[in-house]
């Protein structure tokens, strides 16, 4: 009980639950409203961040390729780094919506079209240089040039001028986007001195903390800024570390060892196990990536929703979610976004499996002959057993599938958007419309299930220039349920970030952008001694 | 001493360089023939057409292959190997770091893995076919049989886990005092000791036997020597040349050999490096790293065969 207790406490000084429903619960527990109350406090005390220590994180993700340079950022290590040294003009908040950072408002004209950022005064590099305008534009520049190869290029290909207007930063958009802060929230866009154009791998940023260490693929090190102007919040730890730690069990193995705090990337199978160690605590957060069986949608057989849909009603996605990811995940319903995305409707029927109706559809179709779907180890971990189990409830339905493995050597090259049935995967997005802009109008680079509908692209711009709440709600609903009954993929499940921390590390927010509480978990976790 | 040897010598030296400038025209066209490009594999799933192209005209890779073979053996005369594309690093900097890491954890391994096996070999000589050299024969091949990342997990789990007496992150820096260093390889350099014991161990105890069925043995024998020294004095040094072969083997595989047992053990060495780089097709690093594993075992053949020349008597004192 006094376990209870405790964690019920430390949850409402974490601001996870309400004072009223803790003295409620603690009534039901049979504990006194006065001894409740003085626990409470003692939770509160106890619950500040503790400065000082060291904070190390063993991280799966990296390789001695890696640079400081923020445009070429793409695997975690760089990614949780960044989060360190660097900050964007705004982040994604834990609960949806954005966080100012670097940005202190951000408004826009009518439109949806003309956006002005306040950029906020007193902000530091770690060179002693104070945050300007100018930096933040050069920053917009460098990585929305033509010529750029920054990983953000394709969320800032809408942007048309980017220029200063005193202190603020007024950007103009060549198509109205309501989204437009949230692709300021992109992990590549960190603000560096004069948009790091005179050295892009600097490492300098207004991060709580400065690089001190920079082994790609071996270990990396920051010391705490001490001019960060938002020390209150973030950077408790005077130093942190991320030492790459590629394979799994050596990983858990550090963490049980006591030479890392944090790791990412705990192994769905090992989970279970994982949790009866004494001081560790698995840290899952549901996530937006997702996992999807890709059809091409004008490619035969694929080109008759029949045929889709009894492939969709073949998929047994409570097996799949139970047997690939033994439950650490939820359940797809064959649209690309879930209730972790902002503006999501959560009122749309289930897709079960079911046999029958897939026998149906799958005679209505006309298609005789078994099915070729393609599989890679890398496609996503367990996409080979994954590929395996739908094999078998095909069977049941009587859809012959043939499995051919591929080598995970060009995966993403040779078969991922060029043959008609593979796996995928997807990391999500943080707006629907970036995921539906990303892969499913029929202009984008990589639809990987070649879903081309004018109605459904005119529904994306609609919903993206709509700046009224409720009717762009509606407009992604009608977008979703399209997905569901005519698209091109099949959602086993949505993934879960596993992630895991041991003796004495407090702080964590649970946050569905990104692994490891959105890279925060260094700059935000402090060390209970 | 004597020309007839200088003029071996020479010869596999010679014979070696030849063969290494075969071999980077080998590496060469392997990186050429690997599916995707540097470009695609540096920006992977987020990669436009674009970002693509201009990546590409960056990197030169629009240039004919012989150009860049050219351009590249050139730069490595001068001690250039060029920077790595995907990071921007000079190749030659980083690779000095973690070379010397690899030569540091192979030649502690070593240290302990040469005297060790070639002593248990002698032993197995000396009690041949008894309870001693069963037991130590079946040792030195259970420890070589298990795959080398179970070997890592077990000293992982029992040392830095369960007593916690040796770390099991053995990241090390060049700014990393010795005895710390020394303290982080000790568990990778016992995983890579069990891994190549047995290999040294039975190629020495096969070795010595053979020379023990000799009839000069068993005029020692006769004469009354101890079977110690009959074995050290008489039987060990006829048998040097198949030993030093079997020793340069598996030093040759302790440098180049051991990504596994890096990856487990988060070990900074050449192996790790080169996977990461063959991945992103960072084709510069990949051949500068395979000319040197190719240069290492080139020369610790070299170094086989000619200590196998100067232990042979008849090499030694032509006629």
């Amino acid at each position: 009980m006094t376990n209870e207790l405790e964690f019920l406490s430390r949850r409402v000084a974490s601001g996870k639950l309400s004072r009223r429903d803790f003295l409620g619960r603690a009534a039901a527990l049979g504990v006194t409203a006065t001894f409740a109350n003085s626990l409470l406090s003692n939770a509160a005390k106890a619950a500040g961040p503790v400065k000082g220590g060291t904070l190390k994180a063993g991280l799966q993700g990296g390789e001695s390729t890696n640079s400081l340079d923020p445009a070429t950022f793409l695997s975690q290590v760089p990614f949780a780094f960044g989060k360190c040294w660097g900050e964007t003009l705004v982040e994604l908040a834990p609960g949806g919506g954005i966080e100012y950072r670097i940005a202190e408002e951000i408004g826009s004209s009518k439109d949806a079209k003309t956006w002005t950022m306040k950029i906020r005064k007193g902000v530091q590099f770690h060179n002693g240089k104070e945050v300007t305008a100018d930096d933040v534009v050069a920053t917009l520049k460098r990585h929305s040039d033509e010529k750029s190869k920054s990983g953000a290029l394709g969320v800032l290909k809408s942007i048309d001028t980017i220029k200063t207007d005193g202190g603020n930063v007024v950007v103009t958009l060549k198509d109205p986007n309501a989204d437009m802060p949230y692709l300021m929230a992109d992990y590549h866009l960190i603000i560096q001195p004069n948009g790091g154009l005179d050295k892009p791998d600097a490492g300098i940023g207004t991060g709580p903390y400065k690089v001190t260490v920079n082994q790609p693929g071996v270990k990396h090190g920051g010391e705490r800024f001490a001019n960060y102007w938002n020390a209150d919040k973030y950077g408790h730890a005077d130093q942190v570390e991320i030492i790459v730690v590629n394979d799994p069990t050596a990983r858990m193995a550090a963490l049980q060892g006591g030479q890392v705090n944090m790791i990412n990337r705990v192994e769905p199978k090992i989970v279970d196990l994982v949790k009866r160690l004494p001081g560790v605590t698995i840290r899952a957060a549901s996530g937006r990536g997702f996992y999807p069986f890709n059809m091409f949608c004008d490619t035969a057989p694929f080109d008759k929703n029949d045929l889709r849909m009894a492939l969709k009603l073949a998929m047994d996605r409570e097996e799949m979610l139970n047997k690939i990811l033994r439950g650490y995940g939820s359940v797809g319903n064959d649209m690309p976004v879930n209730k972790a995305y902002p503006l999501f409707s959560d009122d749309f029927e289930q897709r079960k499996f079911d046999p029958d109706k897939a026998k149906f559809h799958y005679k209505k179709s006309g298609h005789d002959g078994s099915i070729l779907l393609r599989t890679s180890d890398v496609a996503f971990p367990g996409a080979v057993d994954a590929a395996q189990l739908y094999q078998q409830s095909c069977a049941k339905a009587g859809i012959k599938i043939e499995i051919k493995r591929e080598p995970g050597d060009g995966y993403w090259t040779e078969v991922w958007n060029k043959q008609p049935f593979s796996l995928s995967y997807w990391g999500g997005r943080p707006t629907q419309d970036q995921m539906y802009s990303t892969a499913y109008l029929s202009t984008a680079d990589w639809n990987d299930t070649r879903w081309k509908r004018e109605d459904f692209d005119k529904m994306v711009l609609a919903a993206r220039g709509e700046l009224d709440e409720a009717k762009r709600k509606k407009i992604y609903r009608d977008m979703g349920q399209m997905m569901r009954d005519e698209g091109g993929l099949i959602v086993p499940f949505f993934n879960q970030f596993v992630d895991a921390t041991g003796k004495g590390v407090e702080g964590w927010v649970e946050n569905p952008a990104q692994e490891l509480s959105n890279g925060h978990a260094l700059i935000e976790c402090w060390l209970q001694a | 001493m004597s020309t007839p040897i200088l003029r071996l010598v020479a010869q596999r030296i010679a014979l070696g360089i030849l063969l290494l400038l075969a071999v980077s025209v080998l590496i060469f066209a392997g990186t050429q023939i690997l599916p995707g490009d540097v470009a695609q594999a540096i920006l992977g799933q987020s990669a436009t057409p674009e970002a693509l192209a201009n990546l590409r005209e960056q990197l030169g890779l629009n240039d004919p292959a012989w150009l860049r073979y050219v351009h590249w053996l050139g730069g490595i005369l001068h001690g250039d190997f060029g920077t790595a594309q995907s990071s921007g690093l000079d190749i030659a900097s980083s690779i000095r770091v973690r070379l010397k890491n690899t030569l540091f954890l192979a030649a502690c391994a070593a240290i302990v893995a040469v005297p060790l096996a070639i002593v248990l070999g002698l032993i197995a000589v000396r009690y041949r076919n008894g309870f001693v050299d069963k037991l130590i024969s079946g040792l030195a091949l259970a420890s070589t049989s298990f795959p080398e990342f179970f070997i890592g997990y077990v000293l992982i789990f029992v040392f830095a886990v369960h007593w916690q007496i040796f770390p099991s992150i053995s990241t090390v820096d060049e700014t990393t005092p010795f005895l710390e260093r020394l303290q982080a390889v000790v568990l990778p350099a016992t995983a890579l000791t069990l891994v190549v014991l047995a290999h040294m161990m039975r190629m020495t105890r096969a070795a010595i036997l053979n020379v023990m069925q000799s009839a000069y043995i068993e005029t020692a024998e006769l004469k009354g020597l101890k079977p110690f020294d009959i074995i050290r004095k008489h039987a060990f040094p006829n048998a040097i040349a198949p030993v030093v072969n079997v020793v340069m083997l598996n030093l040759a595989y302790l440098i180049v050999g051991v990504v596994v047992v890096e990856v487990i053990f988060v070990y900074p060495g050449m192996g790790q490096y080169l996977v990461d780089h063959v991945a992103k097709r960072d084709v510069p690093v990949v051949q500068a790293v395979g000319l040197i594993f190719a240069a290492v075992y080139i020369s610790l053949n070299i170094v086989a065969d000619i200590a196998a020349i100067l232990a042979n008597p008849r090499l030694r004192h032509p006629k």
